[in-house]
């Protein structure tokens, strides 16, 4: 229960964060919050429904991990950009596709 | 090797692939990687026949249709080689399970052996009669191509198979009769055309055919099934003498038999290999062998043991006739070959349609041999000798010395097809000649030494047209010279063939018989004669008769008192026009359809439907007007600004959430994702 208590709190604490923050870099930090969250719930719930679901809870997470990697690659590599071109990394900023 | 004779055709399709994509990259432009597959099919066919050979005798046929054989008054059955299937599920809907497979018995495997063999010298052959070639590389992967459709029509163990190699068969003939599309105007491509569209009539009837035995026999394709279920009587007569008929035209169609026989003349455009391997040894037998593969159904169906006349026998002795006749008015050496051609299939279908199954398989096999090798050696005096003309007439005489090793090959098939012993025509032709005589069939023995006497005459002419007399024309003037190893050295090989494959089947020694014996299941129904000297005797002579009155009216230039210009001239315009079968299918059918049924349309087009259409007009004139006023403008038009009015105002309403704020798209997204989450909680 309590590892799903963790997982809920650190869901809240990324959600806040990505919705909340203007600084690109902390957004996200705060998405990968949002993941580790959901990888503790895989995890927890594998390892309640036994020995089984227990392994292919934790090969999903660490799949999820390596996903993760990725798109932090690639998100960061936007936010240099971003930086580059604007000098500023303030999201409130980047609105060019306002309608 | 039985097991697996799949990768006959695996190796040549492989080629076929190789050749498209890497053949232009390739030192020999492709051709060696096709004669490499062939010499591997060759092998693998090689091995299968050695295997077979030695498979043991000791199956015994499950007698269910044993009423059947006997009442077709056969002797007891003997055991047999069990034929090899093996098949996998293909697709499957509902109940019916298609298969794909192969079946290898003696049928398939000695057609595997012919056509693996020519088809290799043909690949030899065209490396040097088409070295210069500008499509050489497109060429060799046809002829891969067309080899693998032969395959896999001979080894098929189901009618869908078959029709498929069938059809792969017909499209690379069409290819290779237009290979030179772009000479001579239109008339390599026109041919090709006329080729397909001709087959294609017959195909129609093959794809008729194998539906209604696919539903007769209980829903399979497999042709042992088919062939058992026929004979058991288990297909209603009515729907198998059906299936029989689509099927035998199917056969007409694709073996140019009388009356669509007009194609194959005309395929001669193509290069002359192709006319050796395609129109003469392979594809156009696959007519014969559907029928031979297939000969339950249609002995059932046509009552083949009962004697009599039935359809098969007789589109084959008219066929023997019409063809050999014609053979004799034509001055292009390939056109001579092709008449011959028809005319020989003639045989083979009149064998099968008296029940001489066997000979004509037999038959089938040696005309494979001394056919090509006939067809070769006129492209070999085209290349070599006439400068790239094939009239016997104007550019060819006096080769003989000129050509030796072309003119003695020349010499020794046409003998074999002429029927002297020992050569191997005489001994297949002859064991046709026995079965229409023993099985009751005495007017098709006599349609066949008729033919037998017209073949022999019309070879010693094209002999002597060709190889003796003054040089004319090209051969006079271009230097003639014996053409290149790779060019002779099959037409040697398949001399040697046209003396030596009919031992395989003499009457002492009947290895042949024994080896495809009952590739049909048609079982014991199939009585094998012996030899019977009197039908020999005569076969022998009235094969010597022939070359003797060509030898008089030529060599020692004994004229008959019928000639070309007296009494003989309606006959001779009558073949000269080929008995106007052509002028009827352009002129009257083809025309025939167009201009009543064009007039028809025409009157009808002015009274009927121009009547139609212009009340149709003022009708809708009135409609029009009503339409427009009411239902355009009010009701469409309403409906058209009412729908930009709505997306106006929804666009200018939403166009406020569109901030390009990332953060609040999150935000909505969540929003979005927490109301699913809570209809999924609560429903």
């Amino acid at each position: 229960m309590q590892f799903l208590l963790l997982a809920a709190f650190l869901f809240c604490v990324g959600v806040y964060g990505v919705l909340a923050r203007k600084n690109a870099v902390l957004v996200l930090m705060s998405i990968e919050l949002i993941l580790n969250s959901v990888n503790i719930n895989l995890v927890a719930l594998g390892v309640y429904r036994g020995v089984e679901a227990a392994i292919i809870g934790q090969v999903f997470a660490l799949f999820v991990i390596a996903v993760a990697a990725a798109e932090v690659g690639i998100g960061l590599a936007i936010v240099l950009l971003i930086y580059r071109n604007r000098a500023s990394i303030d999201l409130s900023e980047v609105d060019l596709m306002k309608g | 090797m039985l097991d697996n004779i799949w990768l006959i055709p695996a190796v040549t399709a492989l080629s076929f692939v190789l050749i498209l994509f890497f053949g232009k990259r390739e030192p020999n432009k492709g051709s060696s990687i096709g004669i490499a597959a062939l010499g591997l099919a060759f092998l693998f066919s090689s091995i299968a026949t050695v295997q077979w050979i030695s498979r043991p005798a000791d199956y015994e046929p499950k007698l269910e249709h044993a009423a059947a054989a006997h009442e077709a008054g056969a002797h007891h059955a003997e055991p047999i080689r069990k034929p090899v299937t093996r098949e996998v599920t293909w697709f499957e809907n509902g109940q019916v399970k298609i298969k794909a497979g192969t079946t290898a018995d003696g049928l398939a495997i000695a057609m595997c052996l012919v056509v693996s063999l020519i088809s290799l010298l043909v690949h030899l052959f065209s490396h040097a009669y088409m070295h210069d070639d500008e499509r050489f590389t497109h060429y060799y992967a046809a002829l891969s191509l067309f080899t693998t459709g032969m395959f896999v029509l001979v080894t098929a163990s189901n009618t869908l198979q078959a029709l498929f190699g069938w059809e792969l068969m017909g499209l690379c003939s069409f290819m290779l009769i237009g290979h030179w599309w772009d000479r001579d105007g239109n008339k390599n491509s026109n041919a090709a055309m006329k080729a397909f569209f001709t087959t294609r009539t017959g195909d129609v009837g093959l794809l008729v055919g194998v539906s209604i035995l696919f539903f007769g026999a209980g829903q399979t394709f497999n042709m042992q099934a088919i062939n058992d279920a026929a004979l058991s009587g288990h297909i209603a007569h009515g729907v198998l003498l059906a299936g029989a008929i689509a099927l035998l035209i199917a056969a007409i169609g694709k073996s140019a038999q009388f009356p669509l026989h007009t194609w194959l003349p005309d395929a001669m455009a193509g290069p002359t290999p192709v006319s050796a391997l395609i129109h003469a040894a392979t594809m156009v037998v696959a007519g014969i062998y559907l029928v031979a593969r297939l000969y339950g159904v249609f002995w059932v169906a046509f009552d083949i043991g009962g004697g009599g006349l039935n359809p098969v026998a007789l589109v084959g002795g008219v066929t023997i006739l019409i063809a050999a006749a014609l053979a004799f008015v034509q001055s292009d050496i390939k056109k001579v070959l092709a008449y011959s051609t028809v005319s020989q299939l003639g045989f083979m279908m009149m064998a099968l349609g008296v029940g001489a199954w066997t000979a004509a398989v037999f038959h089938l096999f040696t005309h494979a041999f001394f056919k090509a090798c006939l067809f070769l050696g006129a492209g070999s005096v085209s290349h070599s000798g006439s400068h790239h003309s094939f009239d016997m007439v104007e550019d060819m005489g006096g080769l003989k010395d000129k050509m030796p090793w072309t003119f003695r090959t020349f010499v020794v098939a046409s003998l074999a097809l002429a029927g002297v012993p020992p050569l191997a025509g005489f001994w297949s032709k002859d064991e046709i000649l026995v079965g229409a005589g023993e099985n009751g069939y005495k007017l098709f023995l006599v349609v066949g030494l008729i033919g037998a006497f017209m073949t022999a005459a019309y070879m010693t002419r094209c002999i002597y047209l060709t190889f003796f007399g003054e040089p004319r024309g090209a051969a006079a003037h271009h230097h003639p010279h014996e053409s290149p190893p790779l060019i002779v050295v099959p037409l040697q090989i398949l001399a040697v063939l046209a003396v030596l494959a009919g031992l395989v089947n003499t009457p002492w020694k009947p290895w042949f018989t024994e080896w495809t014996s009952n590739a049909t299941g048609v079982g014991a129904g199939l009585a094998h004669h012996g030899f019977v000297p009197i039908t020999a005797a005569f076969s022998v002579i009235v094969g010597l008769g022939g070359i003797a009155t060509a030898y008089a009216y030529y060599w020692r230039g004994l004229r008959f008192p019928i000639t070309t210009e007296g009494a003989g001239k309606p006959v001779y315009r009558l073949l000269v026009n080929k008995y106007f079968l052509d002028d009827l299918y352009e002129g009257v059918i083809v025309r025939g359809i167009r201009e009543p049924i064009a007039q028809g349309a025409y009157w009808i087009n002015q009274k009927v439907i121009d009547g139609v259409v212009n009340g149709a007009g003022v009708a809708a004139r009135g409609l029009a007007r009503f339409v427009y006023e009411v239902v355009d403008q009010k009701i469409v038009d309403g409906a058209v600004n009412g729908a930009g009015v709505v997306s106006e105002e929804s666009g200018s309403l939403l166009r406020h959430i569109q901030t390009g704020r990332v953060q609040q798209y999150a935000a909505l997204m969540l929003g979005a994702a927490g109301v699913f989450a809570l209809a999924l909680v609560l429903f």
